[in-house]
């Protein structure tokens, strides 16, 4: 149980938080032909926008409301009504997500309102389904507002089983996968490889390896997302025979989907190491009543052996991880397996899920404060995003890029952290971060009798123990 | 090498294996022989030896498959760490070519690095055509002035040990003796002590583990002209026979220098390690018996109570979380009783020692460190050592890096106290790094992670059970 030390300082210096806003975005970006328009000033989605391209190495449709200082004043409804309006008339997307901003839920901008006035002014658009979610930039962080924005999906788009007549285990194959934003890309293609391993089809929600896992497509152009989950296949939930729920952040969702649908659910925190990854190919197995794939045995027996090489390394190591909730709690908890102390562990916002953290505190707050814990707690390395690059270099620390954003690191969005290649592959990269340091090192020591050659008395001759007396031996 | 100049070697009458009727190091056995060849043995004897160009005269396997594969560091010069062979080609070979090739070898090493000294170590392909390497090196010497060493250890003259031997062989005949020590600098001369010289033989320096041992030899006096050979410069090995006294450090490997050391100048010797602190006070002590100097004496024993007592409130916190735990150490030769009292000094158990390269004094010693039951293992197969583990409960396997995956798949906790490691362990100091080393696997949770079996799987795979079976 650790212990959650909220904000007690004034100024937030070198911020990790990601605003809950385009958290609501990308979990948008997830679904086929679809775009979010952020209900706020422009500057809201162009930096939001900057952010996930700089991030993705790709092109993002994103879209705003565009509020001025008219509207900011005397209402912004209107905005919004015009903004789908446009939208729907220009590309006819199949789905388009809402979240507002800090700015129009100040304003106290009636969202709701907006969306059913645009529905009787033209209902020409009514086959688009437009999503809102309330998502300001004061509440909760990037993932909290992914999840958010999910719900809103399932709320609007997935039928009363009853309504609809979909029945769990009526498509005895087709599972449902709630995957929260600690997710890349490359962990979600491969939970799509775990899954169809046991011959099951995966219907993953949102599915950004779909969207933006970086590839080629014959469309040059395109304003809405190319890839991701049809937003038709939300229809058909109802008929999975199980729903798998990857995040702590998701399970508010992941209720919602089981209320409407009935869907038995199996429900993960996270899918990094041994044991996460254990559970999770036991429920695919017990899912689809299939023996597990040798080919996964062996992954496993490879990451055991892995654990093995790595564990003289990482044992007794101290790590600071600063990450939203889920993947602060993954890397925690993977790690606490192979022995190493999470000494300084920061997240943006609170969630529930903090409290299990292997740590004595977790603080919410930014990199000043990782940075100041690293040095507490005599951190030897740091899992963080691209922003802690700084901090790390200031402590002399090496870092390990995850999270939201990875500006300096091509294919950091495409990185596989789950299953047990995903762990492996991690546990492999931070020996070796481990191995490079100088950890337990002996420093050269110049005996004051040395007979060495008289150029490398010279050389030596600054900054270095001279004599015994100020030797290793006092430290 | 010459039949008869091998013979010499292995008749070593310094060696307690050297008793018996039939004398000399084992043969190998053809299909059952692990451990390195002559080449080996000394390439790895010298390689430290920092400011020396070491060039490795034969085809590509011998130092391709070798170099830059020691943990033993230097203060100064990074040299020793840049490979150099002569690569021989099959037209080489078929041609004759290798002299020549050696010749120009020697040349480009000494333009481009200029070394304190090139030290060519034959091989089994450039032995076996007759290339004449002594003479190479000799009109090499004198071609550009700079000392051209060679050290003759084709692989097939035998085992790693007698590359040990080779290697101070080739050191008492081409390098000491060459120049008198410097006088000792004003600046490290103190009030009321006597310097007196030493030299340690068969210290390595892996892990730069040396430099905790140093410093105590610098505040007692004792000046050590070099060491045989980690971080030791050419011109120190050139000054080693005027020492008072030589230490051969955990090893009988180049017992022969000490030897010819105490024919030629009359230099006593004794056998003793820096591993455990009894270990490290007993060579301080043995220093002092032999140099005979009753302030050295008094001045020991002072560091010795100071650094016992300063070492066993640090080791305390260590003992608590080690105290009881079970060792089966296998290691070779010196090492299989000096580290017993290493982990004793820790409050562990050892149940079981490997005994295959120790000898008869050094069995003697392990029963008394262990007492009369002792169980010794002569056989070091992986199958026979897993079987000890399981029976005797052992918690963790001490043993050299080759036995270390062989550990982690029977899911063995394991530490690797052989030369490739990355942990110096010697002195009072390194005790604590041996001791965090050994939590840190002892008391890691992979092992119950990964003996675990699958949850899907509905029987456990009684792992020990397999295994003894």
């Amino acid at each position: 149980m650790a212990e959650i030390v909220k904000r007690k300082k004034a100024l937030s210096v070198n911020p990790l938080k990601a605003s809950s806003t385009i958290g609501a975005a990308l979990a948008f970006l997830g679904f086929h032909r679809s775009i979010p328009m952020l209900h706020g000033s422009q500057g809201c989605t162009a930096f939001g926008k900057v952010f996930f391209v700089r991030h993705f190495r790709e092109p993002v449709p994103l879209q705003t409301s565009a509020m001025d200082q008219v509207s900011s004043v005397m209402g912004s409804e209107d905005n919004v009504v015009q903004g789908v309006k446009t939208l729907c008339e220009k590309s006819a997307p199949d789905m388009i997500g809402v979240p507002t901003t800090g700015l129009a839920e100040t304003q106290g901008s009636d969202i709701n309102m907006a969306l059913h006035q645009f529905r009787e002014k033209y209902p020409q658009f009514d086959a688009i389904p437009v999503i809102p979610v309330s998502t300001p930039d004061f509440t909760g962080c990037l993932e909290s507002g992914f999840a958010l924005a999910l719900q809103g999906i399932i709320d609007s788009l997935v039928p009363e089983a009853g309504v609809a007549g979909t029945r769990p285990g009526r498509r005895p194959r087709q599972v449902t996968v709630v995957v929260g934003a600690s997710l890349t890309p490359g962990d979600l293609e491969t939970l799509k490889e775990m899954v169809e391993a046991f011959g099951l089809r995966p219907v993953v929600i949102p599915d950004l390896s779909d969207s933006l896992d970086g590839h080629l497509t014959a469309e040059e152009f395109s304003p809405l997302t190319i890839g991701g989950t049809p937003v038709s296949e939300l229809q058909t939930l109802g008929d999975s025979v199980a729903t798998l729920v990857v995040g702590a952040s998701m399970n508010k969702a992941a209720d919602l989907l089981h209320e409407r649908t009935g869907v038995p659910d199996y429900r993960f925190d996270h899918l990094m190491g041994l044991e996460a990854v254990d559970a999770f190919v036991a429920a695919l197995a017990e899912i689809s009543d299939e023996s597990v794939p040798p080919r996964l045995e062996r992954q496993r027996a490879q990451l055991q052996d892995a654990m093995l090489d790595t564990h003289f390394m990482l044992g007794m190591s101290r790590v600071g991880i600063a990450a939203d909730p889920d993947l602060l709690n993954a890397f925690s908890q993977m790690l606490h397996g192979m022995g190493v102390s999470t000494v300084a562990a920061v997240a943006p916002a609170n969630a529930r899920i903090l409290k299990k953290l292997p740590a004595e505190t977790v603080r919410l707050g930014d990199l000043e404060e990782l940075e100041k814990d690293c040095v507490a707690g005599d951190a030897e390395f740091i899992i963080s995003n691209s922003h802690a690059a700084d901090t790390a270099h200031r402590l002399g620390l090496p870092l390990l890029r995850a999270g939201f954003p990875q500006y300096d690191l091509l294919g950091g969005y495409q990185r596989v952290w789950i299953g047990y290649q995903g762990t492996r592959a991690t546990l492999f990269d931070l020996a070796n971060m481990l191995m490079s340091l100088e950890r337990g090192e002996i420093h050269p020591y110049h005996s004051i009798y040395a007979q060495k050659p008289p150029q490398e008395k010279t050389e030596e001759s600054h900054g270095i123990a001279k004599t015994f007396e100020d030797s290793g031996l006092r430290h | 090498m010459k039949q008869k100049d091998i013979a010499a070697l292995l008749d070593e009458p310094a060696c307690s294996h050297n008793k018996k009727s039939k004398s000399g190091c084992a043969r190998p056995k053809p299909g059952s022989t692990a451990g390195g060849c002559a080449f080996d043995g000394a390439q790895i004897a010298l390689l430290p030896i920092a400011d020396v160009a070491h060039i490795v005269h034969g085809s590509i396997a011998c130092a391709g498959s070798s170099w830059d594969n020691r943990g033993t560091r230097s203060s100064g010069p990074t040299l020793y760490k840049i490979g150099m062979t002569t690569d021989l080609t099959e037209q080489d070979v078929v041609m004759g070519r290798g002299e020549k090739r050696l010749f120009h070898s020697i040349h480009q090493a000494i333009e481009t690095y200029s070394p304190a000294a090139v030290f060519v170590y034959n091989t089994c392909i450039p032995a076996l055509v007759g290339d004449d390497v002594e003479a190479v090196c000799k009109s090499a010497e004198e071609r550009w002035g700079t000392p051209v060493v060679p050290v003759d250890a084709a692989g097939f003259y035998g085992t790693k040990n007698l590359g040990n031997r080779i290697a101070g062989e080739a050191m008492v005949k081409y390098v000491m003796g060459r120049r008198e020590p410097d006088p000792v600098p004003a600046a490290a001369q103190r009030e009321g002590i006597t310097v007196h010289d030493v030299n340690l033989i068969g210290e390595y320096n892996i892990a730069g583990e040396l430099w905790h041992v140093l410093p105590l030899l610098d505040e007692l006096g004792l000046r050590v002209l070099c060491t045989l050979s980690g971080d030791a410069r050419y011109r120190e090995v050139q000054t080693m026979h005027r020492a008072e006294v030589n230490m051969m450090v955990c090893s009988k490997a180049m017992i022969n220098v000490a030897r010819k050391l105490q024919e030629a100048f009359d230099t006593p010797w004794f056998e003793g390690s820096f591993y455990g602190v009894t270990d490290v006070s007993n060579a301080l002590r043995d220093f002092a018996r032999l140099i005979d100097d009753p302030d050295l004496t008094r001045r020991t024993e002072a560091l010795i109570a100071r650094e016992e007592a300063r070492i066993d409130a640090a080791l305390e916190p260590w003992r608590e979380r080690l105290r009881g735990r079970r060792v089966l150490l296998y290691t070779g030769g010196v090492k299989s009783w000096s580290i017993i009292s290493a982990l004793q000094d820790l409050g562990m158990e050892v149940v079981a020692t490997g005994t295959k390269k120790s000898t008869e004094e050094d069995k003697a010693r392990i029963r008394e460190l262990m007492g009369q039951d002792a169980v010794m293992v002569e056989d070091g197969n992986p199958r026979a050592l897993i079987n000890i583990v399981r029976e005797n409960n052992v918690d963790i396997l001490i043993a050299g890096g080759r036995n270390m995956y062989t550990a982690l798949k029977a899911r063995i906790p394991f530490l690797d106290i052989n030369q490739e490691r990355d942990f110096g362990y010697e002195g009072y100091e390194g005790m604590i790094e041996l001791a965090r080393q050994l939590a840190l696997t002892i008391e890691s949770p992979v092992w119950e992670a990964v003996r675990r079996p699958a949850p899907w799987v509905a029987q456990a795979p009684a792992l020990d059970t397999a295994a003894e079976a």
